[in-house]
């Protein structure tokens, strides 16, 4: 078993009255590729949200690369190595694409009012810096081109990739990304999931998707783990989880057999 | 241009100096027509008409390195000359003349102003509805710091305290603090920062709505205790509604006159307002550079990123507060610089002066102009601030001579900054001189091409070796 990277253990959080993620236990190898997946509503984004500190846990625990980050603020999470995308995109629209990469890296730039101000050589260099490692960013995420664009001027399959460059340059461990291929077509859809496989292989990340999509699921997980009314149903290697029968009543419901073969 | 006959594209594929000399041309032959029934034919029209004509037609940016300053200069040029011939220029129809040397120190504290505004609304986009306090501070400071306010009196009449810093030009038995107005300008800044950070804290968490309440009670609080300041713990701090002067005058005094021939003493001097008019381009110079700068930094970037989305900003390693307090300390910064520069230039500090309405104004500059764009906020500064100090006044004038109306136009100022303030969010919702990136959008358009045509093949050949 590899080491663990991201382990949870009985993270929980109410709105209110209402339970939206019951007491989750949870484990991302280092390196590996896993999904959560699960019905709407079922606390996928607001587990994402706990990760990042969006929300705060109501109780549980979050252990990250060895540092418990449990209700740490959002940009210190980024910092220790938590870089995600956003379910409905997110990008700072009236910035370009180079400017968007490069306020990933905000975290590991220096330059501060004074030293900007004066354009110290030492800024200067950071600055050039940045851009030519946002340019290979945008190359790496087939934007080579775009980086002068804006970023609302951009079609929706590139401002899905932009932001995952973008996550990409807070230099993160662990990838977090939430429904990326929502509203893509099947082709767009695997060439994604062969873009993630890259990512991994090359860069040696460790991805964590919420997906919707049973064929990018199956096709690049290591693991996959089911949540169902804020609860963990099941978890497990893709085949597994594909024939664990509680997945199959809740989440894939009646006729989910003949349901996954259409989908792939 | 289609609206003239000229389809777009043809227009496009004209020269690019034709193109402008057309233009050129035409607000040339239509400024004629407008001024002739005024003022009949005046020569100084037509040399404004050539000093443009001269800066933005020919084609400056082909020469290399300094060829893309040249219009910049030569506007920057056209302004530091304005005292000597502001006197002769031809009247502007219905507004009136053009404004005297010492309108211009106003409009020029005022564009300072709305520069430092408009790092706070314009780039991080916190609505600050309470900026005059930052002024009011750096006023204060000034004022304090080179005055008698802190003389007290002795029985015998004589000041009890007295301290002197390169307080050059006053004499040194008098009584109270006397440090030197160009250090003041520093000190004004820096105070009007440091408060502006300690009020930031405990309010930037709020966002929106929230904030501006916060600031729109801040602005109201900081006037009240200047009004009332004259019996702070018995102490007299603010010396009331009387405020505080006089303050002690700027120069360079005696030595560097002789030496360098730099004045001594702007308040005596003889063309004392193109004293003050030039420093204050100095100060308006500095506030550009450093707006310029930072708009391009690493911490320009998270600030429009905060604008444009607080939730995406943090989960891209900015913290929020930080970063807009930071903010809030520049932008109240430069308000402090230009509140002591203003109290100087007054020789007063008052609490009349720092009213909530100046706060909405120094807003309607920035917005009127375009949020983010230093040259539309400073555009909008200029305008704003003569109508404030001459053109409704001078509106008046002439509509009581011209049409027989009797209005007090002044007294209808906020009227009508709302009336252009509509009227720009109608028909120019990004303002008079909006930020590039904001018009661009409308240019580019959208591309539309397949997804990961390029990596997919590469990505196989990876997929598949694991």
């Amino acid at each position: 078993m590899a080491e663990t990277l991201l382990e949870v253990t009985g993270l929980r959080k109410e709105f209110g009255g209402l339970v939206a993620v019951n007491d989750v236990d949870f484990k991302v190898p280092a390196k590996s590729i896993v999904s959560l997946i699960g019905p709407n509503g079922a606390g996928k984004t607001t587990f994402f949200n706990m990760l990042t500190g969006v929300y705060k846990p109501t109780a549980g625990l979050i252990v990250f690369d060895g540092t418990d980050v449990t209700g740490r603020p959002p940009h210190a999470v980024t910092q220790r190595g938590i870089g995600r995308t956003f379910q409905n995109i997110r990008l700072f629209r009236e910035m370009t694409a180079l400017e968007n990469v490069m306020v990933g890296m905000h975290s590991h730039l220096k330059g501060g009012i004074l030293s900007s101000i004066f354009g110290l050589p030492r800024v200067r260099r950071e600055e050039a810096g940045a851009r030519a490692k946002a340019q290979e960013l945008l190359t790496l995420c087939s934007l080579k081109g775009h980086g002068d664009s804006y970023a609302n001027s951009l079609a929706y399959g590139d401002q899905r990739r932009l932001e995952v460059a973008r996550a990409l340059a807070t230099d993160p461990k662990l990838l977090l990304l939430d429904e990326p291929t929502a509203g893509m077509n099947p082709q767009e859809s695997s060439d994604f999931t062969a873009f993630v496989s890259r990512l991994r292989a090359e860069r040696g990340l460790t991805i964590l998707m919420i997906e919707h999509d049973m064929r990018v699921v199956m096709g690049v997980s290591d693991r996959v783990t089911v949540l169902d009314h804020g609860e963990r149903l099941a978890e497990g290697t893709p085949s597994e989880v594909q024939h664990d029968p509680r997945v199959i009543e809740a989440y894939l419901g009646s006729g989910a057999v003949s349901g996954t073969g259409s989908a792939a | 241009m289609s609206a003239v006959g000229v389809p777009e594209e043809r227009w496009h594929a004209l020269p690019l100096m034709v193109r402008r000399a057309v233009v050129a041309v035409v607000v040339g032959l239509l400024a004629l027509v407008v001024l002739a029934p005024f003022s009949g034919f005046d020569p100084t029209a037509l040399y404004t008409w050539l000093v443009f004509a001269a800066l933005f037609v020919p084609p400056w940016e082909r020469i290399r390195l300094i060829g893309k300053f040249i219009p910049a200069l030569g506007m920057l040029g056209v302004v530091v000359a304005y005292p000597f011939y502001a006197s002769s220029l031809y009247t502007i129809p219905v507004l009136g003349a053009f404004p005297s040397t010492n309108t211009g120190v106003t409009m020029l504290i005022y564009a300072m102003m709305a520069l430092g505004l408009n790092v706070v609304v314009g780039y991080a986009g916190l609505l600050d509805l309470g900026y005059v306090a930052f002024y009011a501070i750096g006023a204060y400071s000034a004022a304090w710091f080179a005055s008698q306010q802190f003389a007290g009196q002795n029985p015998d009449g004589s000041a009890k305290r007295s301290f002197h810093f390169l307080a050059i030009g006053i004499d040194p038995k008098l009584g109270g603090i006397h440090v030197t107005p160009w250090l003041l300008l520093l000190v004004g800044g820096v105070f009007a920062a440091l408060i502006g950070m300690l009020i930031g804290l405990p309010t930037l968490r709020l966002r929106g709505d929230y904030l501006a309440i916060v600031t729109l009670g801040f602005g109201e609080i900081l006037p009240q205790i200047a009004r009332n300041g004259d019996n702070l713990f018995g102490q007299n701090v603010t010396n009331g509604p009387q405020g505080i002067v006089p303050l002690d005058t700027i120069g360079f005094g005696n030595t560097l006159h002789r030496a360098l021939g730099l004045p001594a003493n702007y308040q005596i001097a003889s063309n004392s307002d193109s004293l003050y008019f030039w420093t204050a381009i100095v100060l308006v110079l500095i506030t550009l550079f450093c707006s310029l700068r930072l708009r391009g930094s690493r911490l320009g970037r998270a600030w429009v990123a905060i604008r444009e989305d607080e939730t995406a900003a943090s989960a891209m390693g900015i913290p929020l507060m930080r970063t807009k307090t930071l903010a809030y300390a520049i932008g109240a910064f430069f308000g402090g610089v230009a509140g002591a520069y203003y109290a100087i230039f007054t020789s007063s500090a008052n609490p009349d002066s720092f009213q909530l309405n100046f706060s909405v104004f120094v807003l309607v500059m920035v917005i009127l102009g375009g949020m983010g764009n230093v040259w539309g906020v400073l555009v909008g500064a200029a305008f704003l601030a003569y109508l404030d100090q001459a053109g409704l006044a001078n509106t008046g004038a002439w509509l009581s001579d011209h049409l027989g109306l009797n209005l007090d136009v002044p007294k209808y100022e906020f009227g009508i900054y709302g009336i252009m303030l509509l009227l720009v969010m109608l028909f120019r919702p990004h303002g008079l001189i909006p930020e590039a990136r904001r018009k661009l959008e409308f240019q580019i358009g959208v591309h539309d091409e397949p997804l990961y045509d390029e990596v997919a093949d590469d990505a196989h050949v990876a997929g598949a070796s694991h």
